[in-house]
């Protein structure tokens, strides 16, 4: 490390030297330059009057007083110029300003070294390998499969001579079908359409298969997928699909459809389920749809009234019948009795709310004004 | 530095032409490649060529060797590659038809093959690509509409297969499997014919449940009366005589009562029974 630190101070001081893009450098402004920050800026401003003070940029939490000194900034060369060992340097060194790459204590220099020792530790960088728990990795040697690395510190030749190749695989990997929230339509078996998406859930099962198999096994897991669904879907009716048994039967047969076609491609790829997200009747069809469950809602709601209905009916009934029932039994105890009495007084609230007219004698004969009778009458013809 | 440069110089210039020549003679072959060499345009060798069964890490990949200047090596896939169609309006034999979208996936089994005949694997791919659009209309076409849907049953998808093999095997190409992806019923009439067929299909499933429900409805109301018939003939059997009278009393009560409709006048002769008191004055 303290190399490395020693070769940045290098780059700094290479900046700040002689190739400076920012001005002259010191060194040219006579011998004056120094810690005094004196006459690269301005050589033309007056000297300082009463005190000793170096000139340079001029502290403004002093009090003032001294109003006619021209106000002089601070240049880039001037930070610099205070900054670093190479300061010093500068002003010691007989050679002038400029880069100097220092020497080694043999006299040597220190750049094939420098060089040798970021070789050195990118190859070892190269040879040391991390893989992550849910990760493997394929070594190859000059571009020939060598070995599988799994999870753990692994060591294997440098760059150029193998080359690893980290992938995720025990990580899920989900593919949603059809992309958006479009429509799909696919075909049932009854030529009818349903509007379906689903996921897929697979992983690597084995990665030098997975790497060195298949040209584009992601859109290969895709196609199969979707040839797998329509095939599926193609094979039962469009009620099986809406159903739940319908659809938890799809979802396991194109699970092992697709496992057994990536099998036969050799893909290295474990296909870990299929989920139907939505089986939805086309947006076209959609009021013909709820018009069903309406339907059926409103059959139910028929059946209802109608047990209603019947259990007002049977009420009904079973109290007629309890009624005549206790009635009965008194008028078993004395049936003459009782059945006089129920008549009078039947005929007592009939007769007490309407209005009543008697006709005596039998050799009259009724003059019945009916055109009368029909409105309602005032007051009682006779009583 | 210096001094060494001018000791050695012969021998470092001939270590980094050596090591030039190294790097142009040798070619490193990958697993998922193969590597024709032609040499003088003619294909001599095969690298990494495609064995089945073949277990990875045994192959021919890795480090191999060619003449600089005069072998020229062409890099072919050696992994399983995919031919997509673009899609196709298939006829059926029912005059129907359907959008109809397949992919195949084939492998260069035969790379000097390739290199002769297609020279790129593009111009394979595209080929291939049209046959299969063809093959597909083909065959697909000899078959009903509802047998379309299911083309995995029977021979089709075999028949498919065999002949896009047939013509791959030209380009030194086999053909592995081909699969319908997808198959839609077209834009416009047919798809509003579909969609028209399931919405009336709906709606007299509709009919069909709400007619279901009042059959039901109908069924459970003519049990209430009957049941209640029963009940009613059960107790009142017992002295109908007794259930004539009492029910015309509560009919009278009923019709004549004070809020029955229209309102009521009884003109009532003295011969009237409800009178006979009346009449005969006690006796």
């Amino acid at each position: 490390m303290e190399r490395l630190g020693g070769w940045l101070d290098m780059i700094a001081l290479a900046m700040a030297g002689k190739k400076s893009p920012w001005g002259k450098p010191s060194g040219d402004g006579g011998g004056a330059g120094g810690d005094d920050g004196d006459a690269s800026g301005e050589p033309a401003a007056p000297p300082p009057t009463s005190e000793g003070q170096p000139k340079g940029p001029r502290n403004p939490w002093l009090p003032g007083g001294s109003e006619e000194r021209p106000r002089r900034s601070a240049s880039i060369e001037d930070i610099f110029k205070h900054r670093g060992p190479e300061g010093p340097r500068r002003k010691a060194g007989p050679g002038g300003p400029g880069f100097q790459i220092p020497r080694r204590p043999g006299g040597g220099s220190w750049f094939p070294l420098v060089i040798g020792a970021l070789v050195v530790f990118t190859v070892l960088f190269s040879m040391v390998h991390v893989i992550g728990p849910k990760e493997q990795a394929i070594v190859t040697t000059f571009g020939k499969y060598s070995r599988t690395l799994h999870s753990g510190l692994s060591l294997t030749a440098p760059w150029p001579i193998q080359q690893v190749d980290t992938e995720q695989v025990s990580e899920f990997r989900v593919n949603a079908i059809p992309d958006g929230t479009a429509q799909r339509l696919m075909l049932t078996g009854d030529q009818n359409l349903v509007d379906l998406s689903y996921i897929v859930r697979w992983n690597i099962k084995d990665l030098k298969q997975f790497r060195f198999q298949l040209a584009a096994p992601e859109e290969t897991v895709r196609e199969i997928a979707e040839y797998a669904m329509r095939a599926e879907v193609a094979e039962k009716g469009l009620n099986d699909v809406f159903s739940g048994a319908g659809r938890a039967d799809i979802e396991l047969r194109v699970t092992e459809r697709m496992q057994a076609l990536l099998d036969a491609y050799r893909a290295g790829i474990a296909v870990q389920g299929v989920q139907i997200r939505k089986t939805d009747p086309p947006s076209q069809v959609e009021e013909a749809f709820k018009n069903v469950s309406a339907a059926q809602q409103d059959a139910e709601s028929y059946v209802n009234q109608a047990n209603g209905v019947a259990q007002q009916v049977l009420a009904r009934a079973q109290g007629d019948a309890a009624a005549f029932d206790k009635v009965y039994v008194q008028y078993k105890l004395a049936p003459e009795v009782t059945r006089r009495r129920m008549y009078y007084e039947t005929m007592e609230r009939v007769l007490r709310q309407t209005d009543k007219t008697v006709v005596e004698g039998t050799g009259v004969t009724p003059y019945l004004p009916l055109r009368e009778m029909r409105k309602p009458v005032e007051e009682p013809v006779a009583r | 530095m210096e001094t060494v440069w001018r000791h050695h110089k012969g021998s470092l210039i001939a270590v980094i032409a050596l090591v030039v020549l190294m790097f142009a003679s040798l070619i490193v072959v990958p697993e998922t490649q193969m590597a024709v060499i032609i040499r003088n345009g003619e294909p001599v060798t095969v690298v990494n060529k495609f064995r089945p069964g073949q277990p990875f890490g045994r192959t021919g990949a890795g480090i191999w060797w060619r003449l600089p200047g005069f072998d020229r090596v062409e890099y072919i896939d050696k992994r399983v590659l995919n031919v997509d169609m673009d899609e196709q309006q298939v006829l059926s034999t029912d005059q129907l038809r359907l959008n109809v979208d397949a992919y195949a996936r084939f492998r260069v089994i035969d790379p000097v093959r390739m290199v002769r005949s297609a020279g790129t694997l593009d111009t394979v791919q595209s080929q291939l690509s049209q046959i299969l659009s063809s093959v597909v209309r083909q065959e697909l076409g000899r078959r009903s509409f509802a047998s379309l849907l299911t083309a995995e049953r029977g021979t089709t998808m075999h028949n498919i297969r065999t002949l896009l093999d047939t013509q791959a095997r030209n380009y030194g190409a086999q053909v592995i499997d081909v699969r319908i992806k997808r198959a839609d019923l077209p834009d416009g009439t047919p798809l509003e014919s579909a969609f028209s067929r399931m919405k009336t299909a709906r709606d007299q499933e509709a009919a069909t449940i709400r007619a279901g429900g009042q059959k039901n409805a109908q069924i459970i109301r003519a049990t209430a009366e009957a049941q209640a018939a029963k009940i009613s003939a059960d107790a009142f059997g017992k002295d109908p005589q007794f259930y004539d009278f009492y029910r015309a009393m509560q009919s009278y009560d009923s019709t004549f009562a004070a809020g029955s409709e229209g309102g009521s006048q009884i003109i009532l002769n003295d011969s009237n029974d409800y009178l006979r008191q009346f009449r005969t004055g006690g006796h």
